[in-house]
């Protein structure tokens, strides 16, 4: 009975084709579909047009919409389907309605088959359904006015115009959210998929826009930049997390978003002058000997300065007329707190006895103050300072220098050198000559005793010496500058 | 002063305030703007209207009222003995600029905090002030979250929270011998007292709401806290117990953890370093074990390393998975809710998807590919109608195995 009548209006092997009035009408499509699926219309014999779309597919396909049995069953479609099928024809992909078709046909005989996370079918609509909401949240959150003033009656009338670009047809479907927020302003939101105006009563919809449309521009635009611009923290840049979340493809109707090539770049600039700046307390040279000593025991200008040590201060007369400079302080020194009274320390008093040069008489520092360290079990092995860490440190030597006015400086392997003239050098070319320093002083350059302790047989004696020969042309010169 | 522009002062003040963790405008009461006289709503869900580059969202105009302050703490760029740029705003001012960026739809609305002048209270009272002029001269139903100082009187700050969406009160750090050291003027039996008011407040306005439907609201988005995370010796341990300790006594919203950064004249006590990023990271990982995980915060602490730290390389989750291996593998297609939420890999969401489709059939290893991100990370974990992790399970080299190949890019490598 029921099929006979059904038969009535389906023409059997027909091929429907439904012309959308517009892409995103879904009172349009579900009557139609509900009105399918009554008729019994398979889904691969329904063709689903956009406005401006071909139909090509069915070119032939019957354009009217099939009238259901008034006894048909009605149609089923749970909670869920519909509010996914609401947000998903919303989306740009020309499948979506068929896609909802299919849907729609297979819950008749699975109700409850959207609740079956893995089919495919649900797992797109759920996925079309993601993308128009995030959409609609970038429009919600991107979207920036403009202010435009006209005068009206001899009053300044405010109207706020904004441009934006979605990516989905969703427009219409976001009108509601500015009218709640803005409900007492005057707006008009232009896109190119249409436009959006409200005068504070009545929300008018317009056509599609372009960008010219919109005004250029807003002096409260600059307030806002200078506020984006301080309000980044340039210690933690990380600029994949702020990619995923504000797309480049925004960027151009967003005024704040010209300035983001230039934090970015000026990021580790700023952050070395927070951490540079940090040491401001520290930034006047201090002007005695134990101004410095104290300065250094909270010197954190270094990741040497960080780790659990002293800062072992130099020692000597104030008024020497040699200085002699070594790499660091190594375990023993910082323990006691004194420069070279390690091994390498009691190697160097022999050599300066062997010279005939008095250490008391010398005044005896280090190019870093602190000592660099690996621990291993119970032991902290020494490591060589980083030539960055050996420059922040040299603040101190110089402050040293500059109150001990030294007529000759003995720098003791590569770091002390590097303390003294900021740069490296090769030992095996430097010793044995004066290089004069910018207050005219001397500085002789020869290895560090330590070198030798760790040299076996030949070469050992060898190096110690090449040691003694610089310490006796040291001590030889020392005495021509008394002389 | 006098000299400042609206823009300088911008400036120093937005400045000021980006150590401020915070940003959320979300979980407050529905309101708009239909039938009033203003502008503004708020509908559940906070919305992010920009980005910056530290990957931070910006929904809120976060500025402070004054950065002048009369305490001294070491890790705050404001303290007293600081050297840096000082400005202040007027209540108005701050009404202008929050209405104008308003209105362009650049913020949801704003965080108003303020370093300490004159007194407490005084400072206290300009901070509400603010908020009056918003919600009461301008019909303001946007969003506020205003930063409450302990040591202001208590009436003070209940009228911050009739005005205020939320309020929040800094614990500043960890551990009590923490703040004594780097905040001597702060007391942490005070913030806790107020947080202990502002808590009793809450539950009193939230009583009352149900009995008198005009009962005024306070602060319906609830109120948060920071801490700062690497300032002082506090382990990961301890600052997850703190946490707790704070979720359960306060019902706070959320507890924020801010790395500490490199701060423009920084005190001789604190370390300048690179920010802990890393560990911030895990630390928030591990927040959300305990609050959408079922994770005791005695569990959370297992997965804590000999140090009482979590691992860098590995999230939590899966620090606690490789040290209770018995727990698993995990059948999906049989196993618990709570059973599912402990298998590295499955998120709330996966857990949700698992739960509804094995209703309709017997996962296989496919279906669960299709229902996660990366069933790579997952797979140890699991058993599928033709899946058995037989062996992997009990690998000794597991955690290298799942532990990101890449390590992070240091961004100014020296």
């Amino acid at each position: 009975m029921k099929t006979a009548r059904n038969l009535a209006n389906v023409k059997l092997g027909t091929y429907y084709v439904v012309q959308m009035p517009t892409p995103d009408d879904f009172d349009f499509w579900r009557e139609r579909a509900r009105a399918l699926v009554q008729c019994e219309v398979p889904p691969d014999r329904v063709a689903w047009v956009e406005p401006g779309g071909s139909g090509d597919l069915f070119a032939h396909g019957e354009r009217r919409s099939p009238v259901p049995d008034p006894d048909a069953k009605p149609v089923r479609a749970n909670r869920r389907f519909v509010s996914l099928a609401r947000n998903a024809i919303l989306h740009s992909d020309p499948e979506r309605f068929a896609l909802l078709y299919r849907l729609l046909w297979r819950l008749q005989a699975n109700p409850r088959m959207m609740e079956d996370k893995a089919d495919p079918d649900v797992r797109r609509v759920e996925e079309l359904d993601k993308n128009v909401r995030r959409d609609s949240h970038k429009m919600h959150a991107f979207v920036r006015f403009r202010l435009v003033e006209s005068e009206k009656d001899g009053e300044t009338q405010e109207h706020y115009v904004a441009w934006f670009e979605p990516d989905h047809h969703i427009v219409r479907a976001n009108a509601g959210f500015f009218m709640r927020r803005f409900s007492n302003m005057q707006w008009s939101i232009l896109t190119p998929r249409g436009s959006l105006h409200w005068d504070g009563e009545i929300m008018r919809e317009g056509p599609p826009a372009e960008r010219s449309d919109a005004p250029q521009g807003d002096p409260m635009e600059d307030l806002w930049r200078s506020y984006y611009a301080s309000i980044f923290n340039p210690a933690r840049l990380k600029i994949g997390a702020m990619l995923k979340e504000m797309p480049k493809k925004y960027w151009k109707n967003m005024p704040e978003a010209a300035l983001i090539p230039e934090l970015v770049a000026g990021a580790q600039g700023r952050e070395a002058k927070m951490v540079e700046k940090g040491a401001l307390e520290f930034e006047e040279r201090p002007e005695t000997l134990a101004a410095i000593d104290k300065a250094i025991h909270g010197c954190r200008k270094c990741p040497i300065g960080q780790l659990d040590n002293h800062a072992v201060m130099g020692e000597g007369p104030q008024d020497a007329a040699l200085m002699i400079v070594g790499e660091q302080p190594g375990d023993q020194e910082d323990q006691v707190g004194r420069p070279f009274v390690g091994p390498a320390g009691q190697l160097l008093d022999r050599h300066l006895e062997k010279a005939g040069i008095e250490r008391k008489a010398a005044y005896v520092t280090n190019a870093v103050k602190h000592f660099k360290y690996v621990q291993r079990g119970k032991r902290r092995l020494h490591q060589s300072p980083g030539a960055k860490e050996i420059d922040t440190c040299r603040w101190w030597i110089e402050s040293e220098r500059a109150i001990v006015q030294p007529k000759l400086v003995l720098a003791m392997g590569a770091s002390a050198a590097r303390g003294m003239l900021g740069k490296t050098v090769s030992i095996s070319k430097v010793r044995g000559a004066p290089i004069e320093l910018d207050d005219g002083s001397e500085l002789w350059v020869t290895a560090h005793p330590s070198y030798l302790l760790r040299l076996d047989g030949a070469a050992r004696e060898e190096q110690a010496r090449l040691f003694d020969a610089d310490l006796a042309a040291v001590k030889e010169r020392l005495e021509e500058l008394a002389g | 002063m006098a000299s400042q522009t609206i823009l300088q002062k911008l400036e120093i003040l937005a400045d000021a305030a980006k150590y401020d963790a915070s940003c959320a405008s979300s979980g407050t009461a529905k309101k708009n703007s239909l039938g009033g006289k203003g502008i503004g709503s708020t509908e559940g869900m906070g919305i992010c209207h920009a980005y910056a580059p530290d990957g931070r969202c910006i929904s809120l105009l976060k500025i402070l009222l004054t950065n002048h302050c009369v305490f001294d703490c070491h890790y705050c760029v404001n303290r007293k003995s600081s050297n840096v740029a000082r400005a202040r705003f007027t209540p108005q001012e701050v009404v202008d600029l929050t209405l104008a960026f308003y209105r362009r739809n650049y913020i949801e609305g704003l965080f108003l905090s303020s370093g300490i002048v004159k007194s407490s209270n005084h400072t206290m009272e300009q901070i509400v002030e603010v908020a009056r002029i918003l919600r009461e001269e301008h019909d303001f139903r946007g969003y506020i979250h205003l930063k409450t100082i302990p040591e202001a009187d208590a009436e003070i700050v209940h009228q911050a929270g009739l005005y205020a969406d939320r309020v929040s009160i800094n614990v500043e750090l960890p551990t009590d011998s923490g703040l004594t050291r780097l905040a001597p003027d702060k007391n942490a039996g005070q913030i806790e007292g107020a947080m202990g008011k502002v808590k009793a407040d809450l539950v009193e306005a939230k009583d009352a709401r149900k009995r008198f439907r005009h009962a005024p609201r306070f602060a319906p988005a609830g109120q948060s806290t920071q801490m700062i995370v690497g300032a002082d010796a506090a382990t990961d341990a301890d600052i997850v117990g703190k946490a707790s300790r704070l979720y359960d006594n306060f019902r706070l919203r959320r507890v924020y953890y801010s790395a500490f950064s490199p701060i423009p004249d920084a005190s001789a006590v604190l370390p300048l370093k690179r920010p802990p990023l890393i560990r911030e990271h895990r630390l928030y990982q591990s927040d959300w074990l305990m609050r959408f995980y079922g994770y005791k915060p005695t569990e959370v602490m297992q997965a804590t390393e000999a140090d009482g730290n979590l691992p860098l390389d590995i999230d939590p989750k899966l620090a606690w998975a490789l040290k209770f291996r018995d727990a698993f593998p995990v059948d999906v297609n049989r196993a618990s809710k709570e059973q599912l939420l402990r298998v590295p890999g499955l998120g709330v969401k996966a857990v949700h998807k698992i739960l509804a489709s094995r209703r309709h059939r017997n996962l296989r290893l496919d279906d669960v590919a299709l229902l996660t991100q990366s069933i790579t990370k997952v797979r140890p974990f699991i058993c599928t109608v033709d899946w058995q992790p037989v062996t992997l399970t009990d690998r000794a080299d597991l955690r290298r195995l799942l532990a990101p190949r890449t390590e992070q890019l240091e961004l100014f490598a020296a």
